[in-house]
């Protein structure tokens, strides 16, 4: 079973290639697709008539007791011959139905089949959550289909109408899933139906259970959104809003009915709504004058004269309920395609202006004749037998005493009476009607095969009919599990679906009906204005409207209350909760008594103090550079508390971090003005004052009682262990970052990427990538930096011929150099910058290396090659950070993250987890023996997207900031030149 | 454990500082807020290591006298991406001030905008009623009278936030406040 769901998936997804290949003939590929389920049903017909039910079970997520469960039984059946049948045949007519001009006709293509394959999961899943994924899946792609035409406003908001409602729906009805699931102990349907659960929780279940039935087969008060939905492409009509998706609620009802149907409020609700809606819908087709929402309506009505036979809860109503079915999933899809038919050969829907359609095209109109008889319930075909069957299912209830019997067949009488007019007004009004004259149309006849559908399923209908003379078996395997399942295995069912009972009450009942229906025909006029006389006081279409309009006022007072669109404002409401809740709880801690000491070393006290002064500066300095240099004087004394507390990977790294990161400001505050403008917020001062001083404290004091708190032990504290036997180092905190923690780590790198990619593209207004410039690609001299005026003549004098002087002897200490403005040269920095440079290289290949063992890693590594380029930047400039390092940052990084990933996967083959370090043990020429730890890759990548995060940085705040000033002219007072220091400002 | 009360004052008043300076408008001082208390959370991990200070490395200490390794492990992921943040907040105040020739965070136009309809009482414009043109050219129309409309709007919000339209670059903040 799931092997048929998955076909019409596959084909699904591959239906936008056809399509982009073949045009609209793609669905003549197509249609096959439904076909394979519909032959595979076919295929079992002999088991399930003998009552067979065919299970499958797959086990899903087992800590959740969810399995792919499907069962084949007999309504299951019957609804999956309907669905792939009907499906094959709508698929097919799609082709002449589209022009290859129609838009969207790709994914139209894949979410049809999508539908279908949704439709069979949904009347096949045995578990009710896996029901409801389908159910919502339906939802889902009758949303896309809907709302194809998404240009139009009216469809969109078709779309949204039926999206809202039925999710709406879905929602109660999965809450209801739930409830019975959990007091039954199972998911599975057929457990569910053979516990019989009872009690008051089961009621409230079945009450949300049958919410979503009601909402999603458009029955009462949740009809209207199908006469809107009828904005969708025909064929979307035909197939979803007659023949499938509308029908999932009734089969929900037809589902649940042998277990559930003498539960108190089961009767009443659906045979009330049942026959609010079957009439509703009758009098509103016969308002209508476009053929469509004249379906459409007709298609509400005969959804409720649907439920109210299932609601009814005996075995015979349930089977007639079953047949009127089947006869409308048939004659309705069949007049559906004909309106399509119509609509496309004159342009119009209108039965004002269309005439002459028999001639035209004879065969659409025999077809057309054929289904609007089965639906008036005609003599001799499947309508007719469906309808006789569902009175004398009524009528058997008549004997006990009970009004409510009566009642309803009185609805399903006059229900038969409007049903037999509006079909007479769709036939008539389509095929010959003469009366408004107003501007007829001009028929251009379409394609035999197109009008085929219409002519097969009106045909079928008759054939169905006829098939009836003996009693209609395929619905006894239903009856029988209805009758198993209410414990009633020995009684017989007794078939009623046949064609003829002889000259009885019901059928003479049946003939009033139709007189009746053609005389309010025949007097249509008066009919029209007695109808215009009644209008309606109050809509559904009006209360939905009122609810999405109280939901959408109240969401926009919610959101103008909360939503400010303040930064302070929202940050300051999240720290007052950390202030208010941890805050109180803290002042009741009884914690507070511990001991306690002043510092463990001298040299806490000292660095504490100077980091307080600097914080303190640092908040209140109004100087952009003054706050950066103080803050990195608070950066500095955490290194240092690192390094005396037993943290030298973190003390090397936060030094590396705060060198680059102070650097990285005054890049970055070239541009901006020396000094914050203080305009928005002066009055604000002490209240931020107060949140700050109060929030420290708290935080104090949460550490305070925390850390007085504390008995256990650290879960670190095997780190050691594991760290050299499983990781292969020494180094535990590098082990945890390669190794235990490495996923922390991955998406730690991730960041950096983005964070990298991020800069890149703020700061470029181009594009990134650009072409690298090198030195010796330059024609022409530069004068990068150049100051202009700032300098006297003869110092620049001086600078260029000590230049010179060293240039003549013959060598460039640093090629960039030459690109720099006179004034900016500096001999000795670019002599120690030639230096320093490879020995830096070397370092950061040892640290990367060393680092499982000894203080060092990836990070540090990184950080250690950033400084070396952003030491060659400062010497020489940006084309000397091009010489340096001569590849796309981008590349870097996304090699880095490729390696690191990489090394995850490939852990994942060897040892079957990912990141799964594996030591191995090799001699090497010259080494001698090594010990590889393969997590030694995965800090390689780690190594390069840090480099990369460098070198983006320096070409985005560096480099590219250097080419838009020089490019604006600008180098004025007020921004800082690179290279002048930072301690200078004060 | 005992507390040791020396980091605890530091790491109070590093995160008073930071929070005040993140209570800001402008994204450098923002920044410089995060990383103060960036910086205080630095000393509430080695807080929170517990009392031994022995380097975590096998061999070069007792393991019983080994600081915890673990929370040495999480902060210096979080060092490595605060430069990474930093480098970002200083990119995005490049961006404003190249926009806005300053570097401040405005409130948000949007939230404004949604400020208004609640005053006037009025729904989004994702509800969207039955009535109205149903046509597809029509309702194309309407669609983009909405959005000029809005954009009006929008503009005249931003002069509020800013005191100049949207592409002037005349610069109103240059007044500096003296200490």
């Amino acid at each position: 079973m799931l092997a048929q769901i998955v076909i019409v998936t596959v084909a699904a997804l591959i239906a936008p290639t056809l399509v982009r290949f073949l045009g609209r003939r793609a669905f003549l590929l197509l249609a096959i697709v439904p076909l394979i389920p519909f032959i595979w049903a076919l295929s079992l017909s002999d088991e399930i008539l003998e009552g067979e039910i065919l299970q499958q079970n797959i086990p899903w997520i087992e800590s959740l007791d969810f399995s792919i469960a499907f069962e084949l039984d007999g309504l299951a059946w019957i609804m999956v011959l309907i669905v792939s049948g009907i499906g094959a045949l709508v698929v097919f007519y799609c082709n002449y139905y589209f022009t290859d001009a129609s838009r969207g006709l790709r994914s139209f293509a894949a979410y049809l089949l999508a539908f279908v394959a949704s439709m069979l999961g949904l009347v096949l899943a045995n578990d009710l959550l896996l029901l409801f994924l389908f159910w919502e899946l339906t939802t889902v792609f009758s949303y896309l289909l809907i709302g194809h035409n998404a240009e139009s406003k009216s469809s969109r908001r078709a779309a949204m109408k039926a999206l809202m409602v039925t999710t709406a729906g879905g929602l109660a009805m999965f809450v209801g899933f739930l409830i019975l699931g959990v007091q039954v102990g199972s998911m599975e349907i057929s457990v569910i139906l053979d516990a019989e659960p009872r009690g008051s929780l089961i009621t409230v279940a079945i009450a949300l259970v049958l919410i979503g039935a009601l909402s999603k087969s458009a029955l009462f008060p949740f009809h209207f959104w199908l006469p809107s939905a009828m904005a969708a492409p025909t064929p979307v009509s035909a197939y979803l809003h007659a023949a499938a998706m509308v029908k999932a609620g009734i089969y929900l009802i037809a589902r649940f009915a042998p277990a559930f149907a003498d539960v108190e409020i089961w009767r009443p609700t659906i045979i009330i709504a049942g026959c609010i809606t079957t009439l509703i819908g009758g009098w509103q087709a016969l308002k209508q004058t476009d053929l469509k929402l004249m379906l459409a309506y007709g298609t509400i009505s005969q959804l409720g004269l649907m439920a109210i036979f299932f609601g009814v809860g005996t075995v015979e109503a349930a089977v007639a309920g079953l047949a009127l079915l089947i006869a409308h999933a048939v004659f309705k899809s069949s007049l559906f395609m004909s309106v399509g038919v119509i609509d496309r050969a004159t342009g119009t829907r209108d039965i004002r202006r269309l005439h002459g359609l028999w001639n035209a095209m004879p065969l659409l109109s025999i077809g057309m004749v054929l289904s609007a008889l089965s639906m008036a319930a005609v003599i001799p075909t499947f309508g007719f037998v469906a309808k006789e069957a569902a009175f004398g299912s009524l009528a058997a209830e008549w004997g006990n005493s009970a009004l409510w019997p009566i009642l309803t067949f009185v609805a399903v009488f006059v229900s038969a009476v409007l049903t037999a007019a509006y079909a007479l007004r769709f036939v008539y009004g389509a095929l010959s009607g003469s009366d408004g004259a107003a501007s007829p149309v001009r028929v251009r006849p379409r394609p035999l095969l197109s009008q085929a559908p219409t002519a097969f399923l009106g045909l079928f209908g008759v054939v169905l009919g006829f098939w009836s003379i003996k009693p209609f078996i395929f619905l006894d395997p239903y009856a029988d599990e209805f009758l198993d399942q209410q414990g009633n295995a020995a009684a017989q069912f007794h078939n009623e679906v046949i064609l003829w009972h002889g000259f009885n009450l019901i059928f003479t009942l049946s003939l009033v009906a139709l007189v009746l229906g053609a005389v309010m025909f025949w007097q249509r006029k008066r009919f029209a204005k007695l109808q215009a006389m009644l209008h309606q006081p109050i809509s559904a279409d009006g209360i939905y409207h009122g609810i999405m309009r109280g939901i959408d006022r109240f969401a926009v007072e919610v959101t103008g209350a909360t939503q400010r669109g303040s930064l302070p404002l929202y940050l300051s409401t999240i720290l007052i909760v950390v202030i208010v809740i941890p805050g109180t709880l803290l002042i009741l801690s009884p914690n507070w008594f511990g001991n306690f000491v002043w510092f463990e070393s001298p040299l806490q006290p000292f660095v504490g103090v100077i980091m307080i002064i600097a914080a303190i500066a640092a908040a209140r300095s109004r100087r952009r550079l003054r706050a950066v240099a103080l803050l990195g004087v608070t950066g500095y004394g955490v290194a240092i508390l690192f390094a005396f507390n037993g943290a030298p990977d973190l003390a090397l790294t936060q030094v590396l971090v705060e060198t680059v990161s102070l650097v990285f400001f005054v890049f970055a505050m070239r541009r901006l003005p020396t000094h914050f403008s203080n305009r928005p917020l002066r009055r604000s001062r002490f209240l931020r004052l107060l949140v700050g001083v109060v929030f420290g404290a708290t935080m104090a004091g949460v550490t305070y009682v925390a850390i007085s708190a504390r008995t256990a032990n650290p879960i670190s504290d095997d780190f050691a262990k594991w760290a050299y036997e499983v990781g292969g180092g020494k180094n535990i905190v590098n082990v945890i970052l390669v190794d235990i923690r490495a996923w922390d780590t991955m998406g730690e790198i991730s960041f950096l990427v983005a964070a990298a990619t991020g800069v890149a593209s703020l700061v470029f207004i181009k594009r990134r990538n650009a072409r690298i410039v090198r030195p010796t690609d330059l024609e022409g001299p530069k004068q990068v930096w150049g100051l202009d005026d700032t300098m006297t003549l003869s110092v620049r004098q001086s600078v260029v011929e000590g230049n010179e002087a060293s240039d003549r002897e013959g060598f460039t200490w640093l090629r960039g150099g030459a690109t720099l403005a006179p004034e900016r040269r500096s001999i000795i920095f670019e002599v120690v910058t030639r230096l320093i440079f490879h020995t830096m290289i070397i370092f950061s290949i040892y640290l990367l290396f060393a680092g499982h063992n000894r203080p060092g890693g990836g990070f540090a590594a990184g950080l250690v090659v950033g400084v070396a380029l952003l030491v060659r930047y400062l010497a020489g400039g940006r084309y000397e950070l091009a010489e340096a390092l001569p590849i796309d940052a981008g590349r870097i990084l996304g090699i880095g993250l490729m390696i690191a990933v990489g090394s995850g996967i490939a852990a994942m083959f060897y040892t079957g987890t990912m990141f799964q370090s594996e030591i191995i043990h090799f001699t090497w020429p010259v080494f001698g023996e090594v010990k590889l730890v393969t997590s030694l890759f995965f800090d390689i990548g780690v190594y390069l997207v840090v480099v990369g995060l460098m070198l983006d940085v320096l070409r985005s705040l560096g480099a590219e900031l250097d080419i838009q000033m020089e490019d604006e002219g600008e180098d004025s007072g007020d921004s800082v030149p690179v290279g002048s220091g930072v301690s200078s400002e004060s | 454990m005992s507390p040791n009360l020396t980091l605890i004052i530091t790491m109070g008043v590093l995160f008073a500082a930071g929070v005040y300076l993140i209570l800001e408008r402008s994204l450098t001082r923002i920044l410089v807020g995060i990383l103060l208390m960036s910086n205080a959370t630095a000393i509430l991990f080695i807080l929170i290591s517990g009392p031994n200070r022995g380097v975590p490395i096998i061999g070069m200490s007792p393991e019983d006298q080994m600081s915890d390794p673990l929370p040495q492990a999480m902060f210096l992921t979080a060092i490595v991406i605060g430069l990474g943040l930093t480098g970002f907040v200083l990119a995005l105040a490049h961006r404003t001030w190249q926009l806005n020739r300053n570097d401040e965070v405005q409130d948000d136009i949007e939230d404004r905008r949604i400020i208004r309809l609640a005053q006037r009482d009025k729904e989004s414009s994702t509800y969207e009623p039955d009535e109205g043109p149903d046509d597809s050219h029509e309702a194309s129309d309407e669609v983009s009278d909405t959005d000029s409309r809005q954009a009006a709007e929008a503009e005249e919000i931003y002069l509020q936030l800013h005191g100049r339209r949207i592409n002037d670059p005349k610069d109103p903040d240059e007044e500096v406040d003296s200490e």
